[in-house]
């Protein structure tokens, strides 16, 4: 086991539990794309660049624009319920 | 070993998210935590000690490489979990449409 | 069970669980020496019999195509499923009334954003093209280029070009493009059927290493795949966009 290995394996440990602490969910999307990116330096320098091209194109682009859309739908629903609800009383 | 352990902490990681999340999307999230620790232990499970990448477009025929067969396992895997992930981000959006929440606990009770 | 006794319980059971995987992966061969055999015999045959340079596009589409075959319709069902679950939030309609309603508004982006979008457009598609077309031969294939491909789509609407969106991806026309690509996949598996030899067979001639059209099958399936892969992500991603487009206007 290389030393750079060493590195990228503890670099994506350390990524996933900040993903999983962190509670909100805007920020934790930010933290998921911290893991992605080091995930995709650990499939390279494990000798796997189809791997990682794929891990690159999909959580850099699908994965966030997801979440962020959903995110922002989420708080859309919410802020037309407050006005309902402001506008019945 | 390094390699398989980092997997199981991160499979780990992942399964204490779920059970402690108290928002569908953070659970999600964590969920991509876990499918992140297959890929690991996936590849690390086919690694080679100074293996090549398997790609002959530059290197001689006979060369070591490492273990081709988990990468196309995986290759397929990162792409498809993505539109499971997908399909439970629509779900969350729905389920905060119908009921005004996204908190499972709240979420708890299937109402008729 | 309150919260309390459930984290307790949890966490319990992660503990046995960490146990008995760390056990699990004591049992591994030594991580640098794995032992299967057929490690050593897939690159050989993909190199020597079927002439592709790209060891793992090799297997993904012919030595292990049938896996494929069942995570391409995974994917294919979950894109439905996904556009399924959003629509059934919408009414008819809307949707042409929110685009012509953000295009009188004007973009609320950046015009630095905007041209940069713009102009990221086509190289973009260009470069996903290749990344399909070339599997057989550098890192790469249909997974990859396909959601490459999905991004350009993402890249005109950061552009601002909202009712260009629309135009653009006439919902029919993606949801064919995304039936044909799984059906190309399954039908050059089944003409293995039509040349008298077993399903998934590679019965195209398989052409010179590091030619475009060498591997017989390989590049075929990878262009389905491509198109297939493509159509799913952009379904979802138009599908999530809308969702972003009724938000200006009181929706249902």
């Amino acid at each position: 086991m290389t030393a750079l290995q060493t590195v990228c394996l503890l670099a994506v440990a350390v990524a996933g539990t900040a993903t999983v602490l962190t509670r909100d969910p805007l920020r934790q999307a930010v933290a998921s794309g911290s893991l992605g990116l080091a995930l995709s330096v650990l499939f390279l320098v494990f000798g796997a660049p189809d791997v990682a091209l794929s891990q690159i194109v999909v959580a850099g682009v699908a994965v966030p624009v997801m979440v962020l859309l959903a995110l922002a739908k989420i708080r859309t629903v919410d802020r037309a319920a407050a006005r309902e609800d402001a506008d019945e009383r | 070993m390094l390699a398989y352990l980092v997997a199981v902490w991160l499979l780990l990681a992942g399964l204490y998210g779920v059970i402690t999340s108290r928002h569908l999307v953070h659970l999600v999230l964590c969920l991509g935590v876990m499918q992140a620790s297959t890929y690991v232990l996936l590849l690390a499970i086919g690694w080679r000690d100074g293996g090549a990448a398997p790609i002959y477009a530059d290197i001689p025929p006979n060369t070591p490489v490492v273990d081709p067969v988990v990468q196309a396992l995986t290759l397929t895997d990162v792409v498809v979990e993505a539109t499971v992930v997908a399909v439970l981000l629509a779900l969350t959006v729905q389920a905060h449409k119908r009921f005004g929440t996204s908190d499972p606990d709240a979420l708890g009770a299937l109402r008729g | 069970m309150s919260a309390r006794a459930r984290l307790v319980l949890g966490l319990g059971s992660l503990a046995g669980l960490g146990a008995l995987l760390v056990w699990a992966v004591g049992g591994l061969p030594d991580f640098g020496h794995p032992r299967g055999p057929y490690a050593d015999l897939a690159p050989r045959i993909m190199l020597d019999e079927r002439h592709v340079a790209n060891a793992v596009t090799g297997i993904t589409f012919d030595l292990r195509g049938f896996d494929t075959l069942g995570e391409e319709l995974i994917l294919f069902v979950a894109a439905l499923g996904a556009a399924v679950l959003l629509r059934a939030l919408r009414t008819e309609g809307t949707i042409e009334a929110a685009a012509a309603y953000e295009e009188r508004r004007g973009p609320g982006t950046a015009d630095a954003l905007r041209a940069l979008g713009a102009v990221l457009v086509g190289p973009t598609l260009l470069l996903g093209i290749y990344v399909v077309v070339h599997g057989a031969l550098t890192p790469g294939g249909g997974f990859q280029g396909g959601v490459l491909l999905a991004g350009a789509l993402l890249l005109v609407y950061a552009a601002g070009q909202v009712a260009a969106v629309e135009r653009v991806r006439p919902v029919s026309l993606v949801e064919v493009a995304d039936a044909l690509g799984a059906a190309a996949y399954t039908l050059v598996a089944l003409a293995g059927l039509v040349f008298g030899v077993a399903v998934m067979d590679n019965v195209l001639p398989y052409g010179t290493t590091g030619s475009l059209l060498s591997g017989g099958t390989v590049p075929v399936l990878s262009v389905a795949v491509g198109v297939e892969v493509t159509a799913g992500v952009t379904l979802i991603l138009s599908e999530f966009v809308d969702q972003m487009l009724l938000r200006s206007r009181r929706e249902d």
